[in-house]
């Protein structure tokens, strides 16, 4: 216990220290943090409750949208702001601006948790394939449909409030909002999974029919499982909404073969259905990708595509799956050796 | 003693082949009932209908005099009617006593409730039941490396931690070591007696149905062949003839 | 939303206009038809959901384009139109053997692993086939302009180019040929005894690790060959296979497997839907309509399962 406390005493030492020891890697330690924000929230119900997403993206982008909705309709019209054409330049004092980022965010989040609640027991009643397609499906007609809307600037996008802030102190800031969101999320499924909440996930993952058969409230603890996962997804949405100042539907905000694949290929690579898999897998894929994709110039979106063939070909339990294997151990597993009676 | 389980005129078909044909039978509170019949007389699909696995052609099912045919197979759970699977169903990749513990009747917790961890006192009622069915000294071992007799039995003990009112069992001695069929049925009983949970059991062997039921059915090619005490049962010319093949 | 309305008043106005949208509708439907009838064969035969079907399309389009581009035949005297039609034959050999490496490389692993894992492993080979082409072709939009003629009907109100009748033709031809093909030839009855039931096939010494890998260089040719087809009169670009993949399964989620007639009404039907959804919301929410009805066909179908209480799955 206590040598666990000390492990996480020094995490979140190394995570407040971070951006001031290194400070050219702040934006990279920031992405690094968005990563495992989204690949934990994807474990939530890929690999705990067995439903396959392939459209969380979908609550990144609508969490993108509404944080800038929250952070400009605040103090101007929307549509006026988006409006391509407009002459008057719209400017933002200090304060509004962080009154649209504190509102902004956890608004983002409600929001994209209320969706997940409203569209979950529609989408929950597909199964397996079906529902990896669905979600996908979802996200895609979201992107489609948000940039043929004006009001939000259509396929344009939508360019966010300036911050107040110098450059400098602007990305520390982001790193922290992304940090302390994952730090937050990660606590919370500590928890969440020893609870009766996470025992019931994973029995449906297991067995839905059986978990059904017992009467387990299969349809609720998928719809909220879904909805506290959007909402963190959307928070994340939206702080980089604030981080990337401008955005635009189809490659940013509902980027599905973008972040929208990287979430399900770092779950893979560190291990599907544990606590510490999506965190090591986002690691070790963000640093895999920062280091290579210099060197093959063109050819990273091709060796993406390659990446997540293999992985899923020949390493699809991913590193704790792996070490769950060979050291079962560790992770409290008792098989009967003695050869079954009876 | 009254109906807690009454069945009415339910038929069900598949495509053209009428598994069920306007089956009537009750099952009393508190009592042991029987379901036998030759292999394919609609025994398991009667029971599908009455757990809610699909929607029946007519008739009705009460429970407890409530309406359940219309329900769902999570809702009709709820009630407190449940029931094992004649091909075995446990989580395999848990160990024993997490199994029993997402056993829990999750129809009485609040949602709160299921944000909570499970108290200690789940455990020592978990670890009770799997001493009860014999599983103790196996309680930490993953449940899918347990044999399939012993998977069976933890099965057992997951459905009575759930706290039924009903508890339908599909041949809960199928594939169950000869030897350790006494033991099961004496398990049973206790079930029956000690948590008065009302048992209804189809089952093949004849010996270990007869011992147990107070009231059995006979069911051959989808319809009611006959019911009564065991002894009537036994000595029934037509239930003698189904299981003998004779028309 | 006035926008919407005067478009949908013009259907009732102009009854001619339904017509151009239904024949146009039909037209590309037919193609839809294919690559889901692809699709379904492979679904069915190693319940495998390839979802680098579309990639498999538009690799077909590129591969006659570029036929075309290169001007090889032109060079010995063939016309443009002539190459074009050619086109379709070498698309399929080409994407017959593409899809040949690729059943060898990955499908082969994938067949006996969890369903999401083959979902996953082609979303992958999409991405990587979408942005090779993207890496020798360029993102642009790429179509054959072929000068075959127009037919006009009804005023002008209606205009058929010929192109989309040979390209239909040609679709139909290659549906024919296929459906024969599964009917009488001694590939085909094992292919459609694989998939009643794999393991009986195993037994009855059908070496089904030859008819996967057959399936699937098939389903790549019927694919490709589309493709080539669709370049004749239609657009491609390296990353519109994704909207065909999601058509694909639209089709066959609507029509289920094993069941040819109701693909191809089904290809159809949603070619005239996309259609009119185009016509009366504008071009761009093609896409936009393209997987809208996709969600529209899962829900619909989910309604049905509800009914008999099960899950699509």
């Amino acid at each position: 216990m206590t040598k666990n406390t000390l492990l996480y005493a020094v995490l979140v030492a190394a995570t407040v220290a971070a951006p001031f020891l290194f400070p050219s890697y702040t934006a990279f330690l920031a992405t690094l943090w968005l990563f495992i924000i989204v690949a934990l929230t994807w474990d939530m119900t890929g690999g705990q409750m067995g439903y396959n997403s392939l459209g969380n993206i979908f609550f990144y982008g609508t969490g993108m949208y509404t944080g800038a909705v929250i952070a400009i309709g605040l103090y101007f019209p929307v549509g006026e702001w988006t409006d391509a054409s407009r002459s008057e330049v719209f400017s933002v004092t200090a304060s509004q601006y962080y009154t649209g980022m504190i509102i902004g965010i956890p608004g983002a989040g409600l929001f994209c948790g209320l969706c997940a609640f409203i569209i979950g027991p529609l989408f929950f009643g597909l199964r397996g394939p079906y529902f990896a397609i669905g979600t996908l499906g979802l996200a895609i007609a979201a992107g489609e449909i948000v940039s043929n809307i004006e009001w939000l600037g259509g396929g344009q996008g939508i360019s966010m409030p300036h911050s107040p802030l110098h450059p400098d102190f602007e990305k520390v800031l982001i790193y922290f909002l992304y940090a302390g969101l994952g730090v937050v999320l990660f606590g919370f499924l500590r928890w969440f999974y020893s609870t009766r909440f996470g025992a019931a996930i994973n029995a449906i993952r297991d067995d839905e029919e059986k978990a059904e058969a017992m009467g387990i409230h299969t349809l609720r603890y998928k719809t909220i499982t879904w909805a506290i996962s959007a909402v963190f997804v959307g928070m994340a949405g939206a702080i980089s909404a604030f981080q990337l100042i401008h955005f635009e539907p189809l490659e940013t905000a509902y980027q599905t073969i973008n972040l929208g694949i990287f979430m399900v290929v770092c779950v893979l690579l560190g291990g599907k259905g544990t606590l510490w898999g999506p965190v090591i897998g986002a690691v070790l894929f963000h640093v895999f990708k920062e280091v290579t994709w210099n060197y093959i110039l063109g050819g990273q979106w091709v060796a993406l595509g390659l990446l997540i063939v293999i992985i899923v070909v020949f390493f699809q339990d991913g590193l704790m799956g792996y070490l769950k294997h060979v050291r079962p151990g560790w992770f409290g597993i008792k098989v009967d050796t003695k050869g079954a009676t009876s | 003693m009254s109906a807690i389980i009454d069945v009415s005129g339910v038929s069900k078909s598949f495509g053209g082949v009428k598994a069920n044909t306007d089956i009537s039978m009750t099952v009393e509170e508190g009592g042991i009932t029987g379901l036998i019949g030759p292999n394919g007389s609609g025994k398991t699909t009667l029971f599908n209908s009455i757990v809610g696995y699909h929607p029946v052609d007519g008739g009705s099912i009460r429970f407890e005099g409530q309406e359940i045919s219309k329900m769902l197979v999570p809702e009709i759970a709820r009630l407190g009617l449940l029931r094992t699977f004649q091909q075995t169903r446990i989580y395999g990749e848990m160990n024993c006593v997490e199994n029993m513990l997402i056993s829990l009747p999750h129809r009485k917790l609040s949602i709160w409730d299921a944000f909570r961890r499970n108290t200690s006192e789940d455990r020592e009622r978990a670890e009770h039941l799997l001493d009860f069915v014999g599983l103790f000294e196996k309680r930490w071992l993953q449940a899918s490396s347990l044999s399939f007799g012993q998977q069976k039995l933890l099965e057992f003990a997951m459905a009575l931690m759930n706290e039924p009112t009903v508890l339908l069992l599909d041949e809960p001695t199928a594939g169950i070591n000869p030897t350790l069929i006494n033991g099961l049925i004496d398990r049973l009983r206790r079930a029956n007696t000690e948590f008065s949970i009302t048992l209804f059991i189809i089952e093949h062997n004849m010996r270990v149905i007869m011992n147990m039921a107070d009231t059995i059915y006979c069911l051959a090619h989808g319809q009611m062949l006959a019911s009564g005490k065991p002894e009537e049962i036994q000595d029934d010319q037509r239930v003698i003839d189904a299981y003998l093949g004779a028309h | 939303m006035d926008q919407i309305l005067f478009n949908i008043g013009l259907l009732i106005e102009y009854p001619m206009v339904n017509l151009k949208i239904v024949i146009d509708g039909v037209m590309i439907g037919a193609l839809f038809a294919l690559a889901a009838y692809g699709l379904a064969l492979v679904w069915g035969v190693m319940n495998v959901k390839n979802l680098a079907q579309g990639d498999f399309v538009i690799a077909g389009g590129y591969t006659s384009w570029f036929l075309v581009k290169t001007g090889w035949l032109q060079s010995i005297g063939i016309s443009s139109n002539i190459v074009a039609l050619i086109g379709v034959p070498v698309a399929f050999g080409v994407m017959a053997a593409i899809g040949w490496v690729i059943y060898k490389l990955i499908i082969t692993r994938v067949i006996e692993r969890d369903l999401f894992t083959s979902l996953l492993a082609t979303f992958g080979l999409a991405i990587m086939m979408a942005q090779i082409m993207n890496l020798l072709f360029g993102s642009d939009t790429q179509s054959l302009k072929l000068d075959y003629e127009t037919l006009y009907f009804a005023d002008g109100l209606i205009d058929v180019p010929i192109a989309k009748l040979i390209g239909v033709c040609m679709a139909a031809g290659l549906a024919l040929a296929v459906i024969l093909f599964m009917k009488n030839s001694r590939m085909g009855q094992a292919i459609r005894a694989t998939s009643q039931d794999s393991r009986a096939a195993r037994v009855m010494g059908i070496d089904t690790e030859k008819v996967y890998a057959f399936t699937f260089s098939l389903n790549a040719a019927i694919c490709g060959a589309a493709g080539a087809i669709i370049v004749m009169v239609w657009l491609i670009q390296p990353f519109y296979g994704i909207t065909y993949s999601v058509r694909a399964f639209v089709v066959v989620t609507a029509a289920g497997l094993g069941n040819l007639p109701g693909v191809i009404a089904a290809g159809l039907g949603i070619g005239a839907a996309e259609q009119y959804g185009g016509h009366i919301f504008g071009i761009g929410y093609q896409q936009a309509i393209a997987v809208t009805l996709l969600l529209i066909v899962l829900f619909f179908r989910l309604l049905q399962q509800r009914r008999k209480r099960q899950a699509l799955n």
